[in-house]
């Protein structure tokens, strides 16, 4: 019986690291072609949230949820054309920084346009339950969260893998110079990598304020866990992120079974792990403009 | 030789290179500390008072309110003539964290001149600012924090305590799962928020409901940060309990009653620390179980009418109890300030002494118990209305008879004296 408890949680666990995963392969990606930590991505996540909330009070849950990141897919072109542009060469501090500031400033937008007080989201009555697989509990809206996750993340993997506009982006990461010299601006794939990036968090803000709630602040506490999954993963490594993410995900609900007052340390304990046995991260691959 | 020189220079730029960037972004991503900046109006004529309320972080939307309600109080009064004929001038800031609530509460003293402190949400930052009072005999009126160990092990002559104690909430909520018949003999399992507030509701609970034939089988911390309780979930599933009381604070409530309907958990649930504006975040459909509250804005007096409906034409939308208490706490300052004349901290702590009475919106007074210096009131339990009852989204809960009852003494619930570690 004390098995499947645990194996219960291991599941359980599985589902939440997809979530976590929505969040950080943009930022993965957005890191490993530009070079630019988006701390900002928290707060397309939130913006998120907020679009989704306010479009599915007018034309329903799932019109929210599929207009949500169209929205903040368009906020990310003028993100990076009229601000990440500017620092792809800049002192990589720089960007850092700016991208901090506008995390706050989009906080605080947040909080003068919505207030501070959470807002309640809800998911439709049909999602709401849940379902016995065997002897395993699942909540029916998580079930349905999991099947999103994997859809997208398998359209990412193919765009990424078995176009030529994936070929690009990946000899992008590696040799920017050389895919200049192939006559290929790398420029429209950086917005397009941008876009990619901050519409999948707002998705992962849209699916996950029926479970929680929205507020200003939303955006930087899924920052941190989103980074963890993304330095265990390691950079350049779509599956480094996707086994980071899910790892994380379990390991903090089997510590949550045996101690659960370790449960949010337990995420930090792995990282610290990896990074003294495996620098780079699990999968990172060698980026050697980065090194 | 040279060469193993070499890669570790490799490996140390590889580290401190974009890499180690990566992992300062991560750590300037856990940076959430930033609070906001003060607005500062320096006029000699207006008596100052420093407000520290949480704006950012799990306890954010509740401070909000906060400054919502003692600028409704601040307003009133001024356009009132003010007290003693000054003006009052309110200076709200994001208290932040303990630390910063301790530092930004030492340079309202020395720097702002302010004649009072007030304020604060989470008890530990209420802790450090009433040190700090303590320390500059300044008056610190604690107006929302509930832990017991500030009227108890760590009370001072310069703080006064506004809103009621985990005691009194754990007795509140704890008559009503009484009468449902919910505790003896009951397998009760709890979680607890991991911070001083947290630990002191565990602790009264507790005692609640070891007093009362309940049998706790367990009871786990969780971190204030925690917004998936999924594992949780599970566990409660393991554990089979007949009823699930939650010692939790701020966002976590909300996330936690949303998640626990979402996955559908048959136990019933109830929990020791529910604000009104936590229960409206989870919504209709979500929240379920018996809560306490200090106050409410469907409170039948004049007074609470009357303040409500003046919040709602300033809103737009009703006023939580955090709301009320700012608003009544600044009330009771002022007309301590007026019955004393004076502004001095040791004529003000008299006047509070003598166990004054002040109108709390409800239908009866309260004063401050000379001994522990807790302000004694009337508290409400709640709970939500049969589904389609609602009228509009802030109208699901519904709240119960005062408790103690009109017939019984206002000190039935509090923590007693006897018990009391408490020396000022």
């Amino acid at each position: 019986m004390q098995f499947t408890f645990l194996l219960e949680q291991v599941v359980n666990g599985l589902v939440l690291g997809g979530y976590y995963l929505l969040l950080a392969l943009g930022l993965s990606l957005i890191f490993s072609v530009g070079g630019i930590v988006n701390l900002a991505h928290g707060a397309f996540y939130a913006v998120g949230a907020y679009v989704a909330l306010e479009v599915g009070q007018r034309l329903g849950f799932g019109a929210g949820v599929l207009i949500s990141p169209v929205v903040v897919g368009l906020l990310g072109i003028a993100f990076e054309r009229l601000l990440l542009r500017r620092f792809y060469t800049a002192d990589p501090i720089l960007s850092l920084l700016v991208t901090f500031g506008l995390a706050m400033v989009a906080e605080q937008a947040i909080r003068m346009a919505w207030g501070a007080a959470p807002l309640s989201s809800n998911m439709p009555p049909e999602f709401k339950g849940n379902v016995m697989l065997g002897e395993f509990l699942f909540s029916r809206y998580r079930l349905f969260l999991l099947g999103v996750v994997f859809i997208v993340m398998s359209a990412l993997w193919l765009l990424l893998h078995k176009t030529s506009f994936g070929r690009v982006v990946r000899a992008g990461v590696q040799r920017p110079d050389m895919v200049a010299v192939l006559g290929i601006r790398l420029q429209p794939y950086m917005t397009a990598i941008v876009v990619l990036g901050v519409a999948t968090a707002a998705l992962g803000g849209a699916l996950f304020g029926p479970i929680t709630i929205v507020h200003p602040a939303m955006g930087t506490e899924i920052m941190t866990v989103a980074f963890v999954v993304v330095v265990i993963g390691g950079l350049g490594s779509f599956w480094g992120v996707v086994l980071a993410a899910l790892l994380v995900g379990v390991v903090r609900g089997v510590t949550i079974h045996f101690a659960p007052a370790a449960g949010e340390a337990s995420m930090y304990v792995l990282m610290f792990l990896v990074l003294m046995f495996r620098p780079r991260g699990l999968l990172g691959e060698r980026i050697e403009r980065f090194e | 030789m040279q060469d193993t020189k070499d890669e570790f220079a490799r490996v140390a730029a590889a580290t401190a290179g974009r890499r180690g960037l990566l992992k300062a972004g991560a750590a300037l991503a856990g940076l959430s500390t930033l609070g906001y900046p003060g607005v500062l109006r320096a006029q000699a004529e207006k008596i100052k008072i420093g407000h520290l309320v949480p704006l950012t972080g799990f306890l954010g939307a509740l401070g909000e309110y906060s400054v919502m309600g003692i600028k409704m109080a601040t307003d009133e009064i001024n356009a009132a003539g003010g007290v003693m004929g000054r003006q009052l001038d309110v200076m709200s800031e994001d208290s932040v964290n303990p630390q910063v609530a301790s530092s930004k509460a030492q340079r309202m003293i020395e720097r702002d001149g302010v004649a009072v402190l007030m304020g604060e949400i989470n008890s530990a930052s209420a802790l450090t600012i009433s040190q700090v009072a303590a320390r500059n005999k300044m008056l610190f009126m604690s107006v929302g924090a509930r832990s017991d160990a500030l009227r108890n092990k760590d009370c001072n002559r310069y703080t006064f305590h506004v809103d009621i104690p985990v005691t009194v909430m754990v007795n509140a909520a704890g008559q009503a799962l009484l009468r449902e018949g919910l505790v003896r003999g009951k397998r009760i399992y709890s979680l607890t928020a991991d911070y001083l507030f947290g630990h002191d509701l565990s602790k009264a609970a507790k005692r609640f409901f070891a007093a009362n034939g309940g049998e706790q089988i367990g009871d786990e911390l969780v971190a204030t940060d925690v917004t998936d309780f999924s594992p949780y979930l599970l566990k409660i599933r393991q554990a089979k309990p007949d009823l699930v009381a939650t010692n939790l604070a701020g966002n976590q409530v909300t996330n936690f009653v949303k998640q626990y309907a979402e996955f559908g958990l048959p136990y019933a649930i109830a929990g020791f620390n529910l604000n009104t504006a936590d229960a409206w975040a989870a919504g209709e459909g979500n929240l379920s179980g018996i809560w306490p509250t200090v106050w409410h804005h469907e409170l039948q007096t004049p007074g609470s009418r009357a303040f409500t409906a003046a919040f709602i034409k300033r809103h737009g939308k009703p006023p939580e109890n955090h709301a009320w208490i700012e608003y009544v706490s600044l009330k009771i300052l002022a007309q301590a300030m007026n019955e004393t004349k004076s502004t001095d901290t040791e004529k003000l702590i008299a006047y509070f002494e003598s166990e004054a009475q002040f109108d709390l919106l409800k239908a009866r007074k309260g004063y401050f118990r000379s001994w522990d210096h807790q302000l004694m009131q009337e508290a409400y339990p709640f709970t939500v209305k049969p589904k389609g009852q609602a009228r509009d989204k802030w109208d699901f809960l519904k709240f119960g008879e005062a408790v103690p009852a009109a017939n019984q003494p206002l000190e039935l619930l509090a923590p007693v004296k006897a018990e009391s570690t408490c020396k000022m």
